[in-house]
């Protein structure tokens, strides 16, 4: 059977692509139409771009001349969280409902010179605030396997695009597991690159020493292509990383593979877990060694993002103050015009992380939670360092359970910040992660993805591909 | 605790106004959160002098090569809420009673 264009991987549609059985434009085209005809039911675009026909014309041009890039034509979701020069980006909230972008991202200028297409702007929940989509200003996103259940978040629109092949693959943004949670969800590759491998220039910040941009994609593979493409040093974000900052990590074939099953114990569905373990039996057929860890800390960990976190949402959103940009509304005072654009343009999830960030910075608490929260960090990454000495890498399921209906866990904040208490840690201690998808549970008669998810020291992206591949080839049983 | 007091000032100090309504839900919402953030009370962590400070390296450039002027004026002030030419219209700041 063979696939419609919208379906092919980067690297099928590369090859396709220069063996002449496909143009950019049909496989523009196919994505295209396939984004107007679902979006409807799925929402995962808050906007669909017309077609570029010079930059079509472009990519075309460099494919009939041999470039080797494999990018070059290849139609893209990208969050609305990022900048590209001239589109809108709204962050999915009415704050920036009508805000354009005057520049570029890095990221996108990346993908721009690799020749990449942009169909649309995903969906998100707003500020990349949430586990959902429900908190987008602009509604939420429909699960692409399940359209009763949500499809994770804040990137559920990136997600959805390409789970539903509205889009080949798609760039989101991950500040606490925003793009890892998401494509578990909807059964799909997610990474969570090295803090400072990819430039944040550009991308609207939420929590600057957490955010990392990254790719959601069909495949591992795919996920390497975006990622190679976008990572770099970057002069206009200066905690980007040079190469050689890390330590060289030696390239093994058999892997050692710690599970922390201490934390494993309890608030996992069981079906989920059993997948887990079968996932590691089949790995450790390959001739990879699973091994327990001990990570004491890692049970706060998710306490500790709480509090960093929205210290740091609290501080980079208070720049929106409706004066330069964004909704502006007006009132007697100055002061006034602050507070009532503030409190018109935010949602209810944003507006509840800046009281709570405020709180937390402020004079009477800032030792009792701020610091402290910091030096936990500091502590969990320590953890991490030592037990890298004895395994390669780290394993966790990515989500305690699959997709859950909408309205599930509107009305619990904590409920909703559970989802993400195995993808957090690598925010907080800036080690890539990367969540591949190992197998299917049932719930009311619906068949639902689930990832499992690795973490390994800083800069080792390329342990996680190799390791990822492994999974996605027991998936298919080979 | 939060009280509803503390959540209002919070409100106050972030520039954002909260009705009734919505200051007894954030202030219930704002307990659980805390509670759950106060797991890390337990924990036994360096303090102060104890924590390790990462190198720090100055990463400002050195000044040079400036956008000619000009260049973003345009597409910075087209998102003004108000304008008068390429100045942003706002209130006065500096009152005299």
């Amino acid at each position: 059977m063979t696939k419609a264009l919208n379906e092919l991987t980067i690297a099928e549609a590369a090859r396709a692509l220069r063996a002449r059985e496909c143009t950019v434009r049909e496989l523009w085209d196919a994505c295209h139409a396939a984004a107007v005809a679902k979006n409807p039911e799925l929402n995962a675009y808050l906007e669909i771009f017309d077609a570029d026909e010079t930059a079509i014309a472009a990519a075309q041009a460099r494919i009939d001349s041999g470039d080797e890039s494999l990018l070059c034509g290849i139609p893209l979701a990208i969050k609305d969280n990022i900048l590209i020069d001239g589109k809108i980006a709204s962050a999915a909230s009415k704050m920036l409902e009508h805000y354009t972008a005057t520049y570029d991202a890095t990221v996108i200028k990346k993908l721009k010179d690799a020749g990449a297409l942009f169909v649309g702007r995903a969906n998100m929940d707003e500020f990349a605030m949430g586990s959902s989509t429900e908190h987008s200003a602009f509604g939420s996103t429909k699960n692409a396997v399940d359209p009763t259940r949500v499809p994770g978040g804040s990137s559920g629109g990136s997600a959805v695009a390409v789970a539903a092949h509205l889009a080949i693959a798609a760039l989101g943004t991950d500040t606490g597991g925003s793009v890892r949670q998401p494509a578990a969800l909807n059964g799909i590759v997610g990474l969570k690159p090295t803090y400072g491998a990819v430039s944040r220039s550009g991308l609207i910040a939420m929590g600057s020493s957490l955010d990392q941009a990254g790719p959601l994609t069909k495949t591992v593979e795919d996920a390497q292509i975006v990622f190679d493409a976008i990572r770099g040093l970057d002069p206009l974000d200066s905690t980007t990383i040079p190469a050689g900052l890390y330590p060289e990590h030696a390239r093994k074939e058999k892997l050692t593979i710690g599970v922390p099953r201490h934390i494993l114990s309890e608030g996992v569905d069981a079906d989920v877990l059993e997948t887990f373990e079968a996932t590691l039996q089949r790995l450790a057929k390959e001739g990879h060694t699973i091994v327990d860890v001990e990570m004491p800390t890692s049970p706060y960990a998710l306490a500790a993002y709480y509090v960093v976190m929205p210290a740091e949402v609290s501080a980079n959103l208070a720049r929106l103050d409706g004066i330069r940009y964004g909704h502006a509304a007006r009132g007697e005072t100055l002061l006034d015009d602050y507070v009532q654009s503030r409190t018109e343009g935010f949602g209810p999830e944003t507006l509840r992380r800046i009281l709570l960030g405020t709180f937390v910075l402020s004079s009477g608490y800032i030792d009792a939670y701020y610091r402290k929260a910091q030096a936990a960090r500091d502590v969990l990454r320590k953890e991490y360092d030592e037990a890298f000495k004895n395994v390669d890498v780290i394993a966790f399921p990515t989500t305690p359970s699959p997709a859950f209906k909408f309205g599930e866990k509107s009305n619990d904040p904590v409920a909703m910040y559970l989802e993400d208490v195995f993808t957090i840690t690598a925010n907080l201690t800036g080690m890539p992660a990367l969540s591949v998808p190992m197998g299917t549970v049932v719930r009311e008669k619906s068949t639902l993805p689930v990832g499992i998810h690795f973490t390994t020291p800083h800069a080792n992206e390329a342990m996680l591909f190799r390791l990822g591949t492994d999974v996605e080839k027991l998936s298919r049983g080979e | 605790m939060a009280t509803v007091d503390d959540v209002k000032k919070l409100a106050a100090l972030a520039r954002i106004r909260l009705g009734d309504k919505e200051l007894e839900k954030f202030t219930k919402e704002f307990d659980a959160i805390l509670a759950y953030v106060s797991q890390l009370e337990k924990l036994d962590l360096p303090k102060g002098d104890e924590r390790v400070v990462p190198p720090l390296h100055n990463v400002l450039r050195e000044d040079g090569e400036p956008t000619p002027s000009g260049t973003y004026t345009e597409k910075l002030a087209s998102q003004f809420p108000a304008r008068e030419g390429d100045a942003l219209v706002v209130k006065q700041v500096i009152t005299h009673d």
